[in-house]
């Protein structure tokens, strides 16, 4: 299967060039036809690599350059179940939002298939990688791609500053990684991970190695829009069309968490396990800030976009308390987490896009009620919300139940009582949205929620039945996905070999096949533990008391709203001001983030 | 200056500082200035030449050891003008009149020699990129500066002619889409992706290398083409419609 | 001499952010973007530079003379395509922001927030 490798990133790309060739002879259905084409032959090699993938880590080494006595020489995809996962989630996504902008994207439907195409290959490349410098190569590209994307709708200024915001932060992190990878190159003389991890194993961590490991870790932190790293994010969603802000939220970001423990534990692990707790510490106290930050700012979020941007900031949050825990069976839930939530959110998106169509704006309160003549949409947009919450045995509740397990195991039990409040929350918002929008309930006016400037309706001629299909898909598949036989085992022995640093070090270096060719996969139906069944519900009883009091806080008795309003309105103001909108600040936060963390490690590591 | 740009700059300055501070820090544990040892560098040295024949090592890694990275980085450059000619789609106003055609006849004489040793260095640099220091992205560089170059000294009219996307988007795909198809045809005929399929060549000629001169003229092309296309972007957004508003 | 180098890109890079910080306009911005990446350059060759070291280049030289490190420069390479791209699509957007607002000041500029 190694010859597959390339495929997922190379079909892409031809594709993509080959539409700029033939672009002013080619009608436009035929283009859009080619794009999907090949997304959709990407999306099934991606599945393909995954399943030969679990029996064993799959390589490539491209140019033939086989390792030489063990130093790498050339680069190397090396494919385990996780790693082609997220490569087939992203390809899949692409490939969905691709079919979405058959009637969704008129105007400029080349460039638009063009980078949606590279931004694909990208994400696949970035997934499948086994060199350092080749992820940031694939980094630059889903980054280039993205800002171009970002910046479609250009009549408006909101837009082109949301570009902006997203160019500029995302620009110093890739500046960031570059500085580490130079650094680790500096100390080993190598770019291939494996052969990084090697070197830097046989002496305990000093500068260099804390330094690198700040500057990589927090270039992928804005990529995953951690705080203080995520105030582009919202921004960025903003500006973007609708199948834009479904890879965004529901590959890009996942993919910046994804390196992050790419990169711990095929590069750090030797010389950083010994400091585990501070590693541990600071990741999951930066997760757990994202994970409430996220939801209080979604919560005042009136811009339907904004609102589910900010919510995928707090999932990014919960997701990095996962890989933060340093252990398989959280890492597990993470996997699983992102496959639920990149699904889920990509739908809710979707539906994000027909709703700016069909009612000509994307404002709660000012669509309010108009979405009365989409019920199909509005029940959609009520499963992915319930899909988002984690009520046994739907959607995210199997990663949390891994998440919560993997926590308590390691004597960080409240984490589960912070993810079920973070996503009850951001539910209890949507399932707001949802009802003011879909059922026309709440208050016409709301003084909580921040006004945006709106968005440009695109022409109503288009496709309702084609983009109600699309985002179901979506929506349906991030429901049941955790109802897919033995997916909870699958996941963690997938996990396992994810964590296992020696044995990638000797597949990658020395060839030796790695992961059980003979195990027989697991098929068991999914178990429900009673703890976390429990938490499932306690979110759901958040969400439903956070969308009734985001629809009717009015009807609370004045005083109580007074005491309300002077404890909680103040540090929310804060927090909301911070987000000023303007790249200067961003970029302070950025720096300052960063230099806090690295002050931590260096006095702790 | 507002107070709030004040009060930026105010917290900034420290936080940069330290932050600098911070990365000399871990610097500071790097190898001292020239005193590179690098197992791979040394290694690539000593044994490019013998296996792919070329005597340019950077150029070698550049299109053989690392050439999936070239990939990669040729569809960024892809990305970003394509990127660019979406932005810029509802500013471009492309005009022009007889009247800003230059008039010297000294700097259109001057010209003419100009673009022309400007395009001769620029395709020596690619053409001879697997021997000498050049290659691909450095001669298509200087390619697409010998054309804007006829901007400058003959005209906007002139250079029109060359700045078309009808002329240009088939090259710059073109370029993208062989380097890819080069490493599928190797994958096809059952070697990995990117691999040699030609010989070496013989060293320190023009056809070292093998598969590498075909994708440094892929990259040469591209590089050429996409440059042109942002120029074009450029001046037709801004320059242009300055110039013809005099 | 060893900390000069180090230095250097220390300062590049921390002054290339602060002028993107504290910049009031964005072709500025862009421009203190390029700077904060040349200090990746510089480090990236610094830490290929070998005393006595010729370029990598072995035309009518005889191999297993001292050169510098080939690998650095060929991520330089890709270094400096990767910061053309990047800057000529902030411009684009600058240039955009320009023809919407008359403004070309971050501050200026912003409508989103919350």
């Amino acid at each position: 299967m190694s010859w597959a490798l390339p495929l997922p990133v190379a079909i892409p790309l031809i594709a993509a060039a080959l539409l700029v060739v033939g672009g002013t002879v080619l009608p436009r259905r035929a283009q859009d036809a080619i794009a999907i084409a090949a997304a959709a032959t990407a999306t099934a090699f991606a599945l393909a690599i995954l399943q030969a993938s679990e029996r064993h880590d799959v390589l490539h080494w491209f140019g033939g350059w086989h390792p030489h006595n063990g130093l790498a020489l050339g680069i190397s995809f090396t494919v385990d179940p996780l790693g082609a996962g997220m490569a087939a989630l992203a390809c899949g996504l692409d490939l969905l939002a691709l079919v979405y902008s058959w009637t969704f994207m008129r105007r400029q439907s080349q460039t638009f298939d063009v980078l949606m195409l590279t931004f694909g290959g990208a994400m696949a490349g970035f997934a499948l990688t086994g060199d350092i410098f080749n992820m940031f190569v694939w980094f630059e590209l889903m980054g280039v791609s993205a800002y171009a994307l970002a910046g479609f709708m250009v009549e408006e200024l909101g837009p082109l500053q949301g570009a902006i915001n997203f160019a500029v932060t995302n620009t110093v992190g890739a500046y960031m990684i570059l500085m580490g990878i130079a650094l680790l190159y500096a100390r080993t003389d190598a770019l291939n991970l494996a052969q990084i991890g090697r070197t830097l194993e046989r002496r305990p961590a000093d500068r260099l190695v804390i330094v690198a490991f700040v500057l990589i870790v927090t270039g992928l932190m804005v990529k995953a829009a951690i705080v203080p790293f995520h105030f582009w994010l919202a921004d960025a969603h903003a500006a973007s069309p609708a199948p834009v802000c479904m890879l965004l939220s529901g590959a890009m970001v996942e993919l910046g968490i994804f390196f992050i423990a790419r990169v711990y534990w095929t590069v750090f692990a030797g010389p950083l396990q010994v400091h585990g707790s501070g590693v541990r510490d600071v990741l999951v106290g930066l997760g757990v800030t994202t994970a409430l930050v996220g939801a209080a700012m979604c919560f005042l979020q009136r811009h339907l976009k904004r609102l589910l941007a900010y919510s995928t900031i707090s999932h990014a949050g919960v997701m990095l308390t996962g890989v933060a825990l340093l252990d398989p069976h959280s890492l597990a839930g993470v996997a699983n987490l992102v496959l639920a939530h990149g699904l889920l959110k990509g739908g809710l998106f979707l539906i994000c896009g027909i709703v700016l169509v069909e009612l000509r704006h994307i404002d709660e309160l000012q669509v309010r009620g108009a979405g009365r003549r989409l019920p199909g949409t509005g029940v959609l947009w009520l499963l992915g919300t319930v899909g988002l919450i984690g009520i046994p045995p739907l959607g995210v509740f199997l990663a949390h139940q891994l998440l919560d397990e993997g926590a308590r195991a390691q004597g960080f039990g409240w984490l589960a009582a912070v993810g079920a409040v973070a996503s009850g929350v951001c539910a209890g918002s949507m399932l707001r949205a949802g009802a003011r929008v879909f059922l026309g309930w709440g208050a016409a006016a709301d003084a909580l929620l921040t006004p945006e400037p709106d968005e440009h309706a695109p022409e109503r001629d288009v496709s309702l039945r084609l983009m109600a299909t699309v985002a179901g898909v979506a929506i349906l598949l991030g429901l049941a996905a955790a109802l897919a036989p033995g997916l909870e085992a699958r996941t963690r022995m997938a996990a396992e070999r994810f964590a296992d640093t020696s044995a990638y070090r000797a597949a990658v270096l020395h060839g030796a096949a790695h992961g059980d060719a003979a195990a027989h996969l697991p098929h068991s139906v999914l178990r429900i533990d009673t703890g976390s069944a429990l938490y499932g519900l306690a979110a759901l009883a958040i969400a439903v008391a956070t969308a009734a009091f985001g629809l009717w806080h009015r009807r609370l008795p004045s005083g109580l709203r007074r005491a309300g309003s002077r404890t909680l309105w103040p540090p929310a103001t804060v927090v909301r001001d911070a987000h000023s909108g303007i790249v200067g600040d961003y970029l302070v936060w950025l720096s300052a983030g960063t230099l806090a963390v690295a002050a931590v490690w260096a006095l702790t590591l | 200056m507002s107070s709030r740009q004040r009060l930026r700059g105010f917290i900034a300055a420290p936080v940069l500082a330290l932050l600098g501070g911070m990365l000399l820090w871990g610097l500071s544990g790097a190898p001292a200035f020239g005193d590179f040892h690098g197992a791979y560098g040394d290694l690539l040295n000593r044994i490019a030449v013998p296996q792919r024949h070329t005597t340019n090592v950077v150029t070698a890694i550049v299109f053989d050891y690392r050439g999936f990275d070239t990939m990669g980085e040729e569809f960024i450059l892809f990305a970003s003008v394509v990127g660019v000619v979406l932005l810029l789609r509802d500013i471009r106003k492309p005009q022009g009149s007889k009247d800003d055609a230059v008039q010297s006849d000294a700097i259109r004489l001057f010209g003419v020699l100009m673009v022309g040793v400007v395009l001769v260095v620029g395709l020596w640099l690619a053409a001879f990129g697997l021997v000498t220091p050049g290659g691909g992205f450095q001669g298509g560089v200087a390619v697409a500066a010998g054309i804007v170059l006829v901007f400058l000294v003959a005209g906007y009219r002139p250079w029109r002619w060359f700045g078309r996307e009808r002329l240009l988007d088939p090259f710059e795909g073109g370029g993208a889409a062989s380097y890819v198809a080069l490493g599928l045809a190797a994958l096809i005929a059952g070697t990995p992706f990117l691999h040699n399929l030609l010989g070496p060549g013989s060293t320190g000629t023009l056809l070292s290398g093998g598969s590498m001169t075909l994708l440094n003229w892929a990259v040469a092309l591209e590089v050429a083409a996409a440059n042109l296309v942002l120029y074009t972007e450029f001046l037709e957004s801004y320059l242009v419609p300055h110039l013809s508003e005099r | 001499m060893t900390y000069l180098a180090y230095a250097v890109v220390a300062w590049v890079f921390a002054v290339g952010i602060y002028g993107a910080i504290v910049s009031r306009n964005l072709i500025h911005l862009a421009l203190c973007l390029t700077v904060t990446q040349s200090s990746t350059y510089i480090l990236l060759l610094t830490l290929g530079y070998r005393h006595g070291g010729r370029a990598p280049i072995f035309k009518g030289v005889e191999l297993g003379t001292a050169a510098v490190d080939p690998v650095v420069q060929s991520l330089t390479l890709t270094d400096v395509v990767v910061s053309v791209t990047v800057i000529a699509l902030i411009l684009a957007l600058a240039l955009d922001v320009h023809r919407q607002s008359g403004s070309v000041d971050p501050d200026e500029i912003s409508t989103l927030n919350g």
